[in-house]
């Protein structure tokens, strides 16, 4: 290559300077091979498709602002009387965490700004990391060759939510000791290592002197490093498996429509991270987040009422809220169910929705790739699925806010926690159905639009006197994304006996397999797509439908 | 003497007699009774409880018995003191409209004046609380770092970080502490009102109520900033993560679909 350049160079004199640096570079890192392959490399174009950009820029944005507030933040539990800037504080004892913090907020230059921009990307992180994984979700993206970005997504998400509370109880406010608290309960909780548990993360009775360091490392240092290596990988398998898009002409299983990543995604993404900066940044300079001062330091005899977690670990706080407080004794030994349920029922919620795409995979028997996204109506189950999970998170929400609901609802907290308790169950199944039957309808409703056409408003009276309403056909292009989507049969189960008349017993799981399968794919559970005879009869002119 | 004896046996003597012996008592009891101005106040001061009890007769006696004793509807006043009728009538608790889990707030009803009247008659029905003076609670010399660590410990688990109410059982509640008197701070701590604990003096000095006050005066108090902006209702988390849901997540999705629909279209040939 280079004695190629050489040679070029003698004849035409010296090449541009940008050039000689790409070939200086080229000939170490090998960037043209790489660029080649990637500059041109398309993106199709959807609103929905930048959600999981907004959790890349706004991670991006915690990670600069907390690298500042590290510089002001002193990790230490040691105790220290207050006499800064802030007067209502003063004379109060209170931990160099807490006292840093408030220092941060009144007297570092921009620091109240930077914590609040930190805490607010942190909340508006969490959230976009929630609805990206339900739009991967309902337009079943998670197909192969996808699954295992989904569970780097998941896994994102989770660690996402505990780097969010380690980073929420380090100021040691009254608010985030009460959590810190809430986890020493956990712990506790755990059937015979609770207590060893607990002794070896506090080192000591609680509070102790080592929590505040420790979560600091895991904030700053472990959880963020994990996060950063599944973020790489992450992009990069979005970069293999090339991105996904809605159906639409010309647009197939094997081909990807959009626009090349250069020019016009560079500047789109680079754009758009300025834009979320800017959001993020307007929403932390007029909404106070986490104001510590009026909050106080924490002490383990005080606490305060609205003790809420931050909204991604609301979930959790309504399970135990509304979990009744039942607890065991066994030979001595206390088996409190009042946490030990709720803390066993969190990662099994959060799990049922990781493994959701190899339970799709097997129940359906789909063993082959989709690049084309699914309309949510045409996956009735799926999406009934994926509401009733919402359902059930949400309803957990309410659970965690069931104070602030009743006050400013003016309900009684007891019907509240009662209304909770029933939702959890009864919701999703309700969901589910609702679900099922809003999709079939809209699937229905596709295939009128199909056979007769677009309803165009336009009344028409017949020389005998009816009245009828004009029908517009339907363009290709809309037959084309109304009608291509698949409707695999579900699986059968093989004959009990085969040709040879030797019996074939078929197994359990077989057995379920198909039941579910129906349950998926089966006649009640679908409305067939028009077929071209259908639609041939129809619109082959015989007046109105 | 001798008709002064003559007469000693005349029907009207004993009565005679009976006047002299009454202002002779009285006489004396002029010379030594306490200051003339106690005497003043204590007219004004039964004049305050007689026009209280026509108060009390119209406005509470259905509920509370006709001489405050009390009744299946209302608990009895005896002893509850001045500075309880202050703080229910002057908060506009008292009357109460409707029973329920707990009487909220509303505009009071009776102006000042018939408020230190009732207070004068519940007042007198038994020794309670008095009413305090403005020194008490006014915020001058108090210590608001106390009286914050004071209110961490004794008030937030039901009023919140900085008295903005909260959520007790069956739809009682602790109230939002925000625009009330620093005067009927004080009486309610002082008396407990409702569901409320009382904190007397010996649970609480006056020194630690008056630190309490003034503490409230500087983070939930009309002139009080809010460095960080909105303080979103100060509720903590939940308003926090509602807002960011809506206002931060829901721009940004906006301004995706608004980057989104501004590209170079394929053109149609």
């Amino acid at each position: 290559m280079s004695n190629e350049t050489s040679a070029t160079t003698a004849r035409r004199g010296q090449a541009p300077r940008g050039e000689r640096i790409a070939d200086w570079a080229d000939g170490r890192l090998g960037i043209y091979s790489l660029a080649k392959s990637n500059m041109r490399k398309i993106f199709p174009d959807h609103w929905s498709f930048m959600l999981g950009e907004i959790c890349l820029y706004s991670f991006i944005i915690i990670i600069l602002t907390g690298v500042y507030l590290t510089l002001f933040f002193h990790p230490s539990m040691a105790e220290v009387v207050y006499h800064g800037t802030y007067v209502p504080m003063h004379g109060i004892r209170m931990t160099q965490a807490f006292e840093s913090t408030l220092n941060i907020s009144f007297d570092v230059r921009g620091g109240l700004l930077i914590r609040q921009i930190h805490h607010w990307a942190a909340l508006i992180f969490l959230a976009g990391m929630m609805v990206h994984m339900m739009r991967v979700f309902f337009t079943g993206a998670f197909r192969k060759p996808r699954e295992v970005n989904w569970l780097f997504g998941f896994l994102l998400l989770v660690l996402g939510m505990f780097t969010g509370f380690t980073g929420y109880s380090l100021p040691d406010d009254l608010l985030s000791g009460t959590g810190v608290r809430f986890i020493e309960g956990v712990i506790l909780a755990m059937p015979l290592v609770g207590s060893y548990l607990q002794m070896f993360i506090f080192g000591g009775e609680f509070p102790g002197h080592d929590i505040i360091p420790r979560f600091f490392t895991v904030h700053v240092l472990l959880l963020p490093g994990i996060m950063l290596g599944l973020l790489v990988a992450h992009l990069i398998l979005v970069f293999y498996h090339k991105h996904t898009q809605f159906p639409g002409a010309g647009k197939t299983n094997k081909n990807v429509v959009g626009m090349p990543l250069l020019p016009v995604y560079m500047a789109k993404a680079g754009g758009f991270f300025f834009l979320v900066f800017g959001v993020i940044s307007v929403i932390a300079a007029v909404a106070s987040i986490n104001p510590v001062w009026a909050i106080g330091p924490y002490r383990p005899d005080q606490v305060s009422t609205g003790a809420q977690p931050d909204w991604y670990m609301g979930f959790a706080e309504g399970l135990v809220r509304v979990m009744p407080g039942w607890e065991w004794d066994f030979w001595g030994h206390t088996i409190n169910f009042g946490v030990l349920i709720p803390i066993l029922i969190f990662p099994l919620v959060l799990v049922a929705i990781a493994v959701y795409p190899f339970i799709e995979s097997w129940v359906r028997g789909d063993k082959r790739e989709h690049h084309i996204l699914d309309r949510p109506r045409n996956a009735p189950t799926r999406t009934g699925f994926g509401v009733a999970w919402l359902v059930a998170y949400f309803v957990m929400l309410i659970g965690g806010g069931n104070d602030l609901w009743a006050t400013h609802f003016h309900l009684s907290i007891n019907s509240i926690t009662w209304f909770v308790r029933i939702a959890f169950f009864v919701g999703p199944v309700l969901a589910f159905i609702a679900t099922k039957r809003i999709c079939l309808g809209l699937q229905r409703r596709d295939k009128d639009k199909v056979l007769h056409g677009r309803e165009s408003g336009i009344i028409k009276r017949l020389p005998h006197g009816e009245f009828v309403e004009v029908h517009e056909p339907l363009s290709q292009e809309q037959l084309h994304v109304l009608t291509q989507h698949e409707q695999p049969a579900p699986l059968e189960l093989a004959a009990e006996v085969d040709e040879n008349g030797v019996e074939r017993k078929a197994t359990r799981s077989q057995k379920l397999r198909a039941k579910l399968s129906k349950a998926y794919d089966g006649e009640d559970n679908v409305i067939p797509k028009p077929t071209v005879e259908e639609y041939k009869e129809i619109s082959s002119g015989h007046g109105h439908h | 003497m001798k008709k002064l004896s003559a007469r000693r046996r005349h029907p009207l003597a004993a009565l005679v007699v009976l006047l002299f012996a009454l202002a002779v008592t009285g006489g004396l009891y002029a010379a030594f009774a306490p200051a003339d101005k106690a005497q003043a106040d204590d007219t004004a001061q039964s004049l305050a409880i007689k026009e209280g009890k026509k108060l009390y007769a119209v406005g509470c006696a259905s509920c509370h018995g006709t001489g405050g004793q009390g009744s299946s509807d209302g608990p009895s006043l005896v002893g509850v003191g001045a500075a309880a009728v202050d703080f229910q009538v002057g908060t506009g608790r008292m009357p109460a409209q409707q029973p329920g889990a707990q009487v909220p707030r509303k505009t009071p009803i009776y102006n000042q004046a018939q408020t230190d009247q009732l207070a004068a008659y519940v007042a007198s029905l038994g020794a309670g609380p008095a009413v305090p003076g403005k020194d008490q609670y006014s915020p001058d010399g108090a210590d608001v770092g106390k009286g914050g660590e004071l209110f961490r410990t004794n008030c937030a688990q039901c009023h919140n970080f900085t008295g903005k109410g909260g959520a007790l059982t069956n739809g009682k509640f602790a109230p939002t502490l925000e625009g009330v008197d620093p005067k009927h701070i004080y009486e309610a701590m002082q008396t407990g009102p409702q569901n409320m604990p009382s904190f007397g003096d010996g649970t609480l000095s006056s020194e630690n109520k008056k630190d309490i006050v003034a503490y409230l005066g500087a983070v939930n108090g009309d002139d009080t900033a809010s460095p960080g902006g909105l303080d979103l209702g100060g509720l903590g988390p939940v308003s926090e993560g509602l807002f960011g849901y809506i206002f931060g997540l829901g721009a940004l999705v906006a301004v995706a679909i608004w980057v989104a629909a501004r590209t170079t279209k394929a053109k149609k040939s």
